[in-house]
């Protein structure tokens, strides 16, 4: 992982520095609310229903054992024991007060954390594939240039006032495990002509009220150009974008307007003419913060060790390797998912106790490191094959060991109404109700792998478009209701689903779900065939006319 | 409001002038940019200094074939967080090698500073008369940036060691 240096260490101590004085400001008046807010929200403090809420920046989703050990201390000091892991490789804290900030930032950036850029209308942490640099499909880890792009657009001078958020997301990976079409930038690795490194390079995407998927512009931008031909499209929409509307103020309503056509040319004639000064991202700099990510030495053993053969005589085990276990590159290692969607309890949350213990077996087992991904899951990214029976007792034993990675009750919800000012609806809540309708493990064996994503309301933080099943509160005369799609899909053939209906109310909803699950049993083709491919098949028709005939 | 130039609380030495009234003799002045350029020919030869005002949403590129003729130019915030002026800064000062006076209007706050300091601007008429003590502070709150801007400070990549090999890398 990306080690920190002096460089780094003192950019953040003076960040904090500037942030206390900032609250300081705010506390004595001297700020105004109105001026106070932007300045937090580049420093991830929103204020939510009940409290604060601080939002930490995991770049490119990888902690280390310290990072998590920190992290724990923050939601046992200044929180109420747990945090929560978003989609987009941050963790929130909801329940802080103004005044322990301070002291809480100066924690966080003792051990290398912050929530700079995690809010607010500049560029936000930089997202990637959770298996990056582990994973088999890789060309390149990703990380390297995530860290590149983190550092380049820090506190950059010219895209700091943006006319609103702007995320980024990277794979190295054929499989996108980073949804980097719901990206305002979204990046490939892919190799050009003579075999060397660049990016394919597509804008636009984001869901909320109007979701697109993010369009290809470029279809091989060389490494050294990354920089240069991703300051002309943060200049161009700088320029160009709306801030009239904060709804139409997203760059994908910019590139919408124009045309992807038209904006790709904005965009090569604003890159050609800044050719000559554009930052260049010359091998120097890459090989420099390739050098500052440490990689495990791995142990030299081979797959398949005893250990683990014997262990398979336990049914449970082996239905959770099965679920939760995925092949790594380096032979006699694996990916492990930890499922933070335990049934009956809200998706993404993580006490104090779980970080510190997750810590403690990735030190012991997994060169300790510790990932989060956008399904709001962790992942010990390395561990050896010979231990994974020593891991699975110890993480059952805390309550990780879940099997229900990819299924049913894996469910993507954001905060909704129970912390989120902006809520129409409870999520957390549905998402609950809906893992209690199907906790029988069997029977999430039998649905196979299902996807379904919840926002409280259309700004989408829960991914409720792409979604095999979404879920999106809406408020009808002071009432929760929910709107139903079906057929969403995250990867790289990203699809947003279709709405199947009026919206239904808040304690029909598991109901609805039910049915369409009993629908898909009853339409499969055979067991193999997974939900979303049985929706594309059969389109929605016989999933709307079993959820309305009986209502 | 207060003005800081090059660093420095000053005067400002600028008159702006309204499109109709008549140009005072010998004074630095500021003019609208309609009037700027509807009188850009005769302006190239006014001994006094001439600066135009420049609105966030025209474009900055119709300025280009009159720098070497403007002493100061004035962009605008309109709120601190529209941050067009940002762009138009930085493509003067990079594309176009404007080297006179950039100047922020508007919304111009103390936790801005720093950022339109980097972005290429050096005079500022400062919205709030207690952040102009603190323009020193604001501008100094940090002292390692990763991208190379227009104050040209140095950047962590150019003052980075090489470091001690530490562990193998893979
Ligand atoms: C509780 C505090 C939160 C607030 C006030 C909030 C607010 C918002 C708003 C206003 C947007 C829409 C911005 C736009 O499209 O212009 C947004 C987008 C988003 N939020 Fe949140 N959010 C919160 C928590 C979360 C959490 C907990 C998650 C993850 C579970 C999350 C993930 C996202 C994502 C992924 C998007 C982008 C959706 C897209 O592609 O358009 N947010 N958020
Ligand atoms: S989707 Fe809406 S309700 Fe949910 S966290 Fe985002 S803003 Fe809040």
């Amino acid at each position: 992982m990306y080690v920190y240096d002096e460089f780094d260490q003192t950019l953040l101590n003076e960040r904090v520095a500037e942030f206390s004085d900032q609250i300081k400001r705010r506390l004595s008046g001297e700020l105004s609310e109105e001026e106070f807010r932007p300045l937090r929200l580049m420093n991830g403090t929103y204020l939510q229903l009940h409290a604060y809420m601080l939002r930490i920046s995991i770049p490119y989703g990888t902690l280390s054992s310290k990072k998590l050990r920190m992290l724990a201390h923050i939601a046992r000091r200044y929180d109420r024991g747990y945090g929560h892991f978003t989609t987009r490789q941050n963790l929130q804290f909801h329940w802080i007060k103004l005044e322990d900030l301070p002291n809480a930032m100066a924690d966080l950036a003792s051990a290398g954390l912050h929530g700079i850029q995690t809010s607010g209308n500049c560029v936000r942490n930089i997202s990637t594939d959770q298996w990056a640099g582990v994973a088999r499909d890789e060309i390149a880890d990703p990380r390297i240039y995530a860290e590149i792009l983190r550092q380049h657009l820090t506190l950059h001078p010219e895209f700091s006032f943006l006319p609103r958020k702007f995320k980024i997301g990277i794979t190295g990976a054929a499989h996108d495990r980073a949804a980097v079409k719901m990206h305002d930038i979204g990046l490939w690795l892919r190799r050009g002509p003579n075999g060397e490194l660049g990016f394919e390079v597509a804008v636009g995407g984001g869901l909320g009220r109007t979701p697109y998927l993010a369009e290809t512009i470029r279809g091989f931008c060389p490494s050294r150009d990354l920089l240069g031909y991703v300051e002309a499209i943060l200049r161009v929409y700088n320029r160009y974008g709306r801030r009239d509307n904060i709804w139409k103020a997203r760059i994908k309503i910019l590139v919408h307007d124009l045309g992807v056509a038209k904006f790709r040319d904005e965009v090569e004639a604003e890159f050609e003419a800044s050719k000559d000064y554009a930052p260049v991202l010359d091998e120097r700099l890459v090989a420099e913060i390739t050098r500052r990510f440490h990689y495990p030495n791995f142990e030299n053993v081979e797959d398949n060790p005893p250990e683990l053969q014997a262990a398979f005589h336990d049914a449970r085990f082996r239905t959770w390797y099965f679920n939760a276990v995925a092949p790594h590159r380096v032979p006699g290692h694996a990916i492990v998912t930890i499922s933070l969607k335990p049934v009956g309890l809200t998706p993404g949350d993580c006490t104090a106790d779980q970080m510190e213990a997750l810590a403690d077996f990735a030190d012991q087992y997994g060169y300790g490191e510790i990932r989060n991904g956008h399904e709001q899951n962790l992942c010990l990214p390395s561990v050896r094959q010979r231990d994974l029976p020593a891991l699975w007792r110890k993480l059952d034993a805390v309550g990780l060991a879940l099997s229900n990675v990819n299924l049913i009750t894996d469910i993507i919800a954001c905060p909704g109404l129970d912390y989120c000012s902006l809520a129409n609806a409870r999520a957390i809540p549905v998402a609950m109700e809906i893992s209690k309708r199907f906790a029988d493990p069997d029977l999430q064996r039998n649905i196979g792998r299902l996807h379904i994503n919840i926002s409280g309301c259309i700004n989408a933080c829960g991914h409720h478009h792409i979604g095999h099943i979404g879920i999106l509160g809406v408020e009808k005369q002071g009432q929760e209701f929910y709107q139903i799609t079906l057929g969403g899909k995250a990867d790289e053939n990203a699809k947003l689903g279709t709405l199947i209906g009026p919206s239904v109310p808040f304690d029909k909803v598991a109901d609805v779900i039910e049915d369409v699950v009993a629908a898909y049993i009853e339409l499969r083709e055979r067991p193999e065939e997974i939900f979303i491919d049985t929706v594309r098949r059969v389109g929605i028709q016989p999933f709307k006319e079993r959820v309305y005939a009986v209502r | 409001m207060r003005f800081v130039k090059d660093g420095r609380a000053a005067e400002d030495p600028y008159r702006r002038v309204a499109d109709d009234a008549s140009l005072p003799d010998g004074v630095p002045v500021l003019l609208t940019g309609e009037r700027f350029l509807a009188d850009a020919a005769a302006l190239a030869s006014r001994a006094a200094p001439v600066g135009v005002i420049w609105p966030n949403n025209r474009e900055i590129e119709e300025l280009a074939p009159h720098l070497a003729h403007l002493a100061a130019i004035a962009l605008a915030f309109p709120t601190f967080r529209d941050g067009r002026a940002y762009s138009q800064a930085r493509l003067l000062r990079e594309r176009y090698h404007y080297r006179g006076e950039l100047r922020a209007t508007g919304q111009v706050l103390r936790d801005q500073f720093l950022f339109m300091l980097r972005a290429g601007f050096t005079a500022f008429e400062i919205a709030k008369d207690g952040d102009a003590d603190h323009f020193a502070d604001a501008v100094h709150r940090y002292t390692r940036f990763y991208q190379p801007s227009a104050d040209r400070r140095p950047v962590i990549a150019a003052v980075r060691q090489p470091p001690t090999p530490q562990r193998k890398s893979a």
